[in-house]
């Protein structure tokens, strides 16, 4: 698998570091009601096709957003976050 | 050795240098440019091997890396590799091979009395048995199937042979280089594409070197020949012979495994083998076809070859095959057989199951006919042939079988992509876009005749040109052998006995049909229960046709049976290949600290601890056991001064007007009200609101911190801290870097601490101008670095910063100093021992599961400010008298060893499960006590000071009642730490 | 049909031609007691239990491909119970008693093998952890020894002593861990199942789930509606997927986890050895083939396959460990798509509808854990009521911080 990596253009799989699905970027209000907490912590939609996952570039250190397919593991597109 | 069987002046052998090398002990003679099947043929060798279940006499089947049979061990050395084809490996002088799988030698195996029994033995019969009496599974049974199973041995010794990997990248990879593979290579290197031509053969033509038909007039290998000089000249095409295309990876990544040196009678520095990983815009695949065989009774006898083999032997290395017989249900076959014939091989008969074939021809032609039998023990010496006017006897030294031809696609299935059935074929093809950089071209697609080939090598390499924004040329494909291809599907002859499949692993038609008999009809089912395909040819030339076996014993067609799964490797890669760079210290990367040479020249044994290499301990001359030097250092530090590189710690250097808001986002701790100048602890959490980390966050100047982290954890809280600004605050003027490489780090601990840190400041300090805590500037032996008034210790402490490049020179000065102070350096071991009597945690307590709430810092979760990790650790399980707490422990007895990793009970209750309350992480004995000391988890602990509990270690032997207390066992009021 | 080694001893004389089939292949009947929802090793050994326990036969496994088309057979066929968090140890504890009488309770040689697991360590760290975790083995009452450097090379004398990165220090020793022929194991569960009267429905692919009034009430197959009073979901690898159609969102993340075969070879591995610094682990099968794995390749995935950084890393910590195995070629890899969870232990529970049943989150641990799985859903389907082995696998472990988290790396799914 080879991503785009936004900031130093295609490179292996062997130099990301996977985190999990995008979702982790909406983080809850700190105050926000407990289940609200588990579903972002632990709840996933974990789709079998195009996902978004985060992605970390550690030659970088660039945190990337990847739209790909699960089942197929075509890269369909990568943006930085920051 | 003569070499009997060979015709003269034949092949593409090179007959000017002869090599010697040995068989089973036994010297023989071939060829340069011969395969050790092809040189043992030459000497009228059939036999050379066993197979794997029944120890049947075997010879070739195949001329190429397919094989099934001819699986040898080759010896370099000592060294010795198992299960090398014959068919691949080529000859030199000196080359050492002997068969495997046999008992006592290959013409006398004893354990062939297996084949006695095959009727006991159908497929899957063990399930079915070996259950009685229970025990004897594991102590008679296995045993006994282990050792006869397995084929070749490894030696057992490490593998010394050399190995690489490496990168390559191209515009265009052209997977075979026949005619199809060299026509798409030659176009697209004349439009000036990069391309690797990657063939799994040392030389390149493909069949084109053993069909030899015309092409642009000229013999077949000729023509390769010329093109291939022509791509050699090319700057922008790598050619690669002996090098399989192994793997499709995603994003057009492709595995290939190149023999480097096995060939060669001395390699020099040369590896045996380098897996390449080749990253390619575009690729073709022209990897051909296989030949599959017709199952018939005794189909597998030295002497039954394919008869591409056949051809590829006479043509390539001007073997005589002796009296051939054909057997095949197609057109290629019948061509091979008058091409043999004009090559001066004698034809025995040609036998087809066709009523239509034609009998005209220039040796006896059998239509409608099949062979039902072979006979020769350790070679082939007649076949039986049932036809029209009855069942005739050919003595015959060759029979040559062609059940027709499968395209070679399985690289276009590694991604998960099924092929088509073709009935028109008899065989799968390759559906288009199966993996999305690829098209396959030639054969390999089900083009069969030259011409078709040379123009959908072609037509592909236009393609892919197209792809890659570059111009096709103008070129043609040239004239060539144009023949059509006509099979009728035949599969097994139905005569009784047995008909073998996948030779390999002794899979017979009787072993599919009774799987399908049994209910195991899924193709993966048959499969799995059958062990077709599962053995090193992986059913190269047996898969397709045991599932048409399969379809006929279900009454499924063969569309509707499937394939089982295509997965890499497509051929099987050596571990050593795969994992080159692997031994010894190439596992890891090694971090060294400044200090290291001047710890190992003090002697100190070197641990390893998140990469680095830190010194256990360092041993004088009277002391004997660690034990002393470790007593020794925790005393120096207690009582005078010591020196310890904690460079290894991380350190993150952050900086800017938000550094304080984004810390206090990090930390569960507030760190905006850090005064310049001044140091403190720091707790982090994961967002799951366990504990991540600690460290110390030092503010040296309104917009600027450096923190540390723990040895190991120093990547992922770098990473962690990306994420968070990247994901939470990108807006934030904060910025941050690792600098742990930057700067080398030294903690200066004991009573005389001041003392001597003053000796090498340009400034001294003093309890006034540097309190506790405090951090700044500092001029260290005329070097700019920094002073940290921190201790992890417990005694007064400074640690020392300074540009790493200094840090060799001032851990020596430093040291020289403390042992002229009655100190010197301390190691891990001491520091272990210092942090236990002070209750400091490290990794071993704060393991990934333990809360705020659990080490008795729920207090440093300020309530003032959001942190990560604050809204998960408010969770109900994660607190609570029911969660295990951090506790000291004191044995009773203070000599009593104590251990970690020991559980604890109440003092009354058994050690089981269920009456467990906790359990020891951390454990030393402290020469300032003069007791062993240990930190844990007990549940409730905190409310349970001054309870006795039972340590008990049953793994080492231990019981030992330890009283509850306070982690803190030294100086719990920190009068020492403030010095 | 009996098997046993005089049938097949009377079998071969006869031509092999009485065997029937291992188990019958029905056509889906209206309404069952029970549905299962896959057909893998825990949905088949909870059909069985069911039955043998429970008495509960009117049971349909519902299978979308061939029984045992997943994780059961696309695994390194490790079986162990050596764990040491309460909740998982008894769990794994009553595994492996159940492993033990197999063969016999299902009539069906599933090739267990206890031929002993070695958990490799390499610093003192690693070693207390480790003592931590045999301790535990001890207190559950399973075997556990801890090895020293001597002990482990006595036994393994083929690794890599003298120069590994990380040097070997020593082991923790589970003699009673080993292997299993893991095809068998679906294999025997099904005929065992079936002898008892359940139905084994192959190609039938559910593609709903009824829910009224906040209870389940059958299935929608590819093969028509079925009426259950209670299904079970045990589809591991589409666990997202088959819960979504009851309206669920299930703590799992779906990962690859890539493993390897090589070339049969004479006996060499005599033990299964675990190389935790290398996230290496390796056996030899009774054919021959080195069976080996790694880590996951650590991307949410249902591709069933892996990518090379993963594969090399697997085989360069085969190098640094036991370079012997250099020369052995690896024949196949494959990749099972594991549910993992966010503390990396499985879930056996009910859930928010009536009568519906989740089994799933067994990260790479599955394998072992078929029999007690079974065991244990069986036991909370029949009778409303978790078992007390399998008590602390609920779904709600995760909202209220009751988490059995053995590696200690948190929430992050792909990360146990």
């Amino acid at each position: 698998m080879r991503i785009s990596c936004p900031c130093c253009g295609p490179r292996d799989r062997r130099e990301f570091t996977y985190l999990g699905a995008a979702a982790y970027l909406d983080r809850p209000d700190p105050d926000a009601p407990a289940p609200e907490w588990d579903a972002y912590l632990h709840l996933r939609d974990n789709p079998a096709g195009r996902t978004r996952d985060l992605w970390y570039h550690d030659a970088c250190g660039s945190w990337i957003v990847v739209t790909r397919d699960t089942v197929t593991h075509a890269v369909l597109a990568a943006e930085a976050l920051a | 050795m003569t070499q009997s069987h060979r015709i003269p002046g034949k092949g593409l052998i090179d007959r000017s240098r002869p090599v010697r090398f040995s068989f089973d002990g036994r010297p023989y003679e071939g060829f340069a440019g011969d395969t050790l099947a092809s040189a043992l043929l030459a000497n009228g060798v059939r036999l050379m091997a066993r197979s794997f279940k029944y120890h049947r006499p075997r010879g070739v089947l195949t001329a190429g890396p397919e094989e099934p049979n001819a699986l040898v061990e080759v010896f370099e050395g000592e060294q010795k590799t198992p299960n090398m084809r014959a068919t691949v490996q080529e000859v030199f002088t000196g080359l050492r091979a002997q068969s495997q799988n046999r008992w006592p030698s290959l013409r006398h195996d004893l354990m062939a009395v297996n084949d006695r029994f095959a009727r006991f033995l159908a497929a899957g019969f063990y399930y079915k048995t070996f259950m009685w009496p229970a025990a004897f599974w594991e102590r008679v049974y296995e045993p006994a199937i282990r050792r006869a199973a397995g084929l070749g041995a490894l030696s057992g010794q490490p593998d010394e042979g050399r190995y690489e990997q490496a990168f390559a990248f191209c515009d265009l990879l052209v997977i075979g280089a026949g005619p199809a593979g060299l026509m798409a290579a030659l176009s697209a290197g004349r439009a000036g594409a990069d391309v690797i031509l990657a063939e799994a053969d040392a030389r390149m033509g493909g069949r084109l070197l053993a069909d030899q038909p015309t092409v642009a007039d000229r013999p077949g290998p000729d023509w390769a020949s010329q093109v291939l000089g022509e791509l050699a000249a090319m700057p922008n095409v790598r050619l690669m012979p002996r090098t399989t295309v192994t793997g499709a990876y995603d994003g057009g990544t492709w595995g290939a495994l190149e023999r480097v040196g096995l060939h060669l009678a001395d390699p020099g520095a040369l590896p045996r083998e380098c897996f390449w990983r080749i990253v390619a815009r575009r690729a073709i695949l022209a990897a051909g076809a296989l030949e599959r065989p017709i199952a018939h009774p005794d189909n597998d006898r030295p002497g039954v070859m394919l008869v591409s083999a056949v051809q590829s032997y006479v043509a390539r290395h001007g073997i005589d095959p002796g009296r051939v017989v054909v057997f095949g249900n197609n057109d290629s076959a019948l061509q091979a057989a008058r091409v043999l014939t004009a090559q001066g091989v004698r034809i025995a008969g040609y036998v087809d199951p066709r009523e239509d074939v034609a009998v005209v021809e220039d040796f006896p032609v059998y239509p409608g006919a099949a062979v039902t039998g072979t006979r020769g023990r350790l070679g082939l010496r007649d076949v039986a042939v049932r036809h029209k006017g009855g069942v005739s006897l050919i003595e015959a030294e060759t029979l040559a079988l062609s059940g027709g031809w499968n395209p070679t696609l399985h690289l276009a299935c590694h991604l998960g992509g099924r092929p088509d059935w073709d009935a028109g074929l008899a065989a799968f093809v390759p559906r288009a876009g199966m993996v999305p950089s690829m098209t396959v071209a030639g054969a390999a697609r089900g083009q069969f005749s030259t011409a078709a080939c040379l123009a959908d090598g072609l037509a592909a390499a236009k393609a892919a040109l197209s792809d890659l924004g570059l111009k096709p040329g103008t070129d043609t494909a040239p004239a060539a052998e144009d023949r059509p291809y006509t099979i009728a599907p035949f599969w097994a002859v139905d005569a009784g006995g047995r008909a073998w499949l996948d030779f390999a692993n002794d899979v017979t038609t009787k072993d599919v049909q009774l799987s399908a008999q049994e209910g195991f009809s899924a193709v993966e089912h048959m499969k799995r229960y059958t062990t077709q395909g599962m053995a090193p040819d992986q059913g190269k030339t047996s898969n397709v046709t045991a599932l048409a076996v399969l379809a006929e014993a279900t009454g499924q067609g063969i569309a509707q049976t499937g394939t089982t799964t295509f997965r890499p490797p497509f051929m099987p890669v050596s571990i050593g290949a795969m994992g080159a760079g692997g031994r010894g210290m190439g596992f890891a990367p090694r971090r060294l600290a400044t200090s290291d040479g001047q710890s190992r020249d003090m002697g100190a044994p070197m641990i390893e601890a998140g990469l680095w290499y830190r010194p256990s301990y360092f041993p004088r001359a009277n002391e004997v056991t660690w034990r002393q030097s470790c007593d020794r250092e925790v005393t120096m530090v207690r009582s005078s001064v010591a020196v310890c590189d904690v460079s290894t710690l991380g350190k993150i250097d952050v900086q800017g007007p938000d550094a304080e808001r984004f810390l206090d986002f990090l930390y569960t701790n507030a760190m905006a009200s850090l005064k310049p100048g001044r140091t403190r602890y720091g707790l982090m959490l994961r967002e799951d609101g366990h504990v991540m980390d600690d460290g110390t966050c030092a503010r040296l100047g309104q917009d600027h911190f450096v923190i540390t982290t723990t040895t190991a954890a120093a990547g992922q809280v770098m990473r962690h801290m990306d994420f968070v600004q990247q994901a939470f605050c990108a807006n934030w003027a904060v910025r941050f870097a690792s600098v742990t490489e930057h700067w080398a780090q030294f903690a200066v601990a004991g009573p005389k601490a001041r003392e001597l840190v003053n000796k090498i400041l340009q400034t001294p300090v003093d309890e006034r101008n540097f309190p506790f805590m405090a951090c700044g500037p500092a001029c260290i032996l005329g070097v700019q670095g920094r002073l940290f008034r921190i201790s992890f210790s417990g005694e007064l402490g400074y640690e020392l910063a300074v540009p790493a490049r200094y840090g060799a020179d001032l851990f020596a000065r430093l040291v020289r100093e403390a042992e002229g102070m009655g100190g010197g350096a301390y190691g891990m071991e001491a520091l272990n021992v210092l942090r236990i009597e002070k209750g400091f945690i490290t990794h071993a307590e704060i393991h990934g599961r333990v809360t705020a709430f659990d080490i008795g810092m729920a207090g440093m979760i300020s309530a003032r400010k959001d942190c990560i990790g604050k809204a998960a650790s408010r969770r109900p399980g994660l607190t609570g008298a029911e969660r295990e707490q951090l506790v000291g422990l004191m044995p009773i007895e203070p000599q009593a060893a104590i251990s970690a990793g020991a559980h604890l009970y109440d003092k009354d209750a058994p050690a089981t499960r269920e009456h467990n309350q906790g359990y020891v992480t951390s454990v030393g004995y402290s020469p300032t006590l003069q007791s062993w000391l240990g930190l844990g988890f007990l549940r409730n602990g905190r409310a349970r000071h001054g309870e006795i509990v039972r340590l008990v270690d049953g793994l080492r032997g231990i019981k030992v009642a330890c009283r509850v207390v306070h982690p803190v066992f030294h100086d719990p009021e920190g009068g020492k730490l403030r010095g | 049909m009996r098997y046993s080694g005089f049938r097949v001893f009377a079998q071969g004389l006869t031509g092999n031609r009485g065997w029937r089939p291992a188990w019958r292949k029905p056509a889906p009947r209206d309404a069952y007691d029970v549905v299962i929802i896959g057909g893998g090793g825990h949905g088949l050994a909870t059909a069985w239990y069911l039955a043998k326990n429970h008495g509960i036969t009117n049971v349909a496994v519902l299978e979308k491909g061939y029984l045992g088309s997943g994780n059961i057979g696309r695994n390194t066929t490790i079986v162990r119970a050596n764990y040491f968090l309460p909740g998982n140890s008894e769990f794994y504890s009553h595994s492996l008693k159940l492993w033990e009488g197999l063969e016999r309770a299902l009539n069906y040689n599933v090739m267990h093998s206890r031929r002993g697991l070695i958990n490799l360590f390499h610093s003192d760290a690693q070693r207390d952890a480790f003592a931590r975790r045999g301790n535990a083995m001890l207190a559950q009452g399973d075997d556990a020894v801890l090895l020293n450097r001597a002990d482990v090379r006595r036994m393994l004398p083929y690794l890599d002593f003298e120069q590994a990165r990380f040097p070997i220090h020593g082991g923790l020793y589970h003699p009673r861990g080993g292997t299993a022929r893991h095809d068998a194991v679906a294999w025997g569960y099904a005929r065992a199942a079936d002898r008892r009267g359940v139905d084994l429905i192959e190609n039938c692919e559910v593609t709903g789930i009824d829910v009224e009034n906040g209870r389940v009430t059958g299935v929608q197959t590819s093969r028509g509606p079925i009426r259950a009073r209670q299904v079970a979901l045990v589809a591991a690898g589409r666990s997202s997927q088959v819960a979504a159609m009851a309206g669920m969102r299930l703590p799992i993340e779906s990962h690859v986890l890539q493993a390897f075969v090589t070339e049969g070879l004479k006996p060499v591995i005599d033990h299964v050895i675990s190389f935790g610094m290398g996230h290496f682990y390796i056996s030899q099968s009774d054919k021959g083939g080195l069976v080996f794995g790694g880590d996951l390749d650590f991307h949410a995935s249902y591709g069933a396959r892996g990518n090379l950084p993963m594969a090399e890393h697997v085989m360069e910590a085969g190098m640094t460990l036991m370079p012997m195995i250099g020369r052995a070629r690896v024949l196949r890899s494959w990749g099972g798509i594991m549910d993992m969870s966010p503390d990396g232990s499985p879930i056996i529970d009910r859930t928010h509808i009536d009568g519906l049943f989740v089994n799933c989150g067994w990260n790479y641990g599955g394998f072992k854990a078929v029999p007690a799985s079974g065991w244990c859903l069986a036991h909370l389907v029949a009778t409303g009521q978790p078992h007390p082995v399998a008590a602390r696998f609920r779904l709600d472990r995760f909202a209220t911080g009751h988490l059995l988290d053995e590696e200690g790396t948190g929430s992050q799914h792909n990360l146990h």
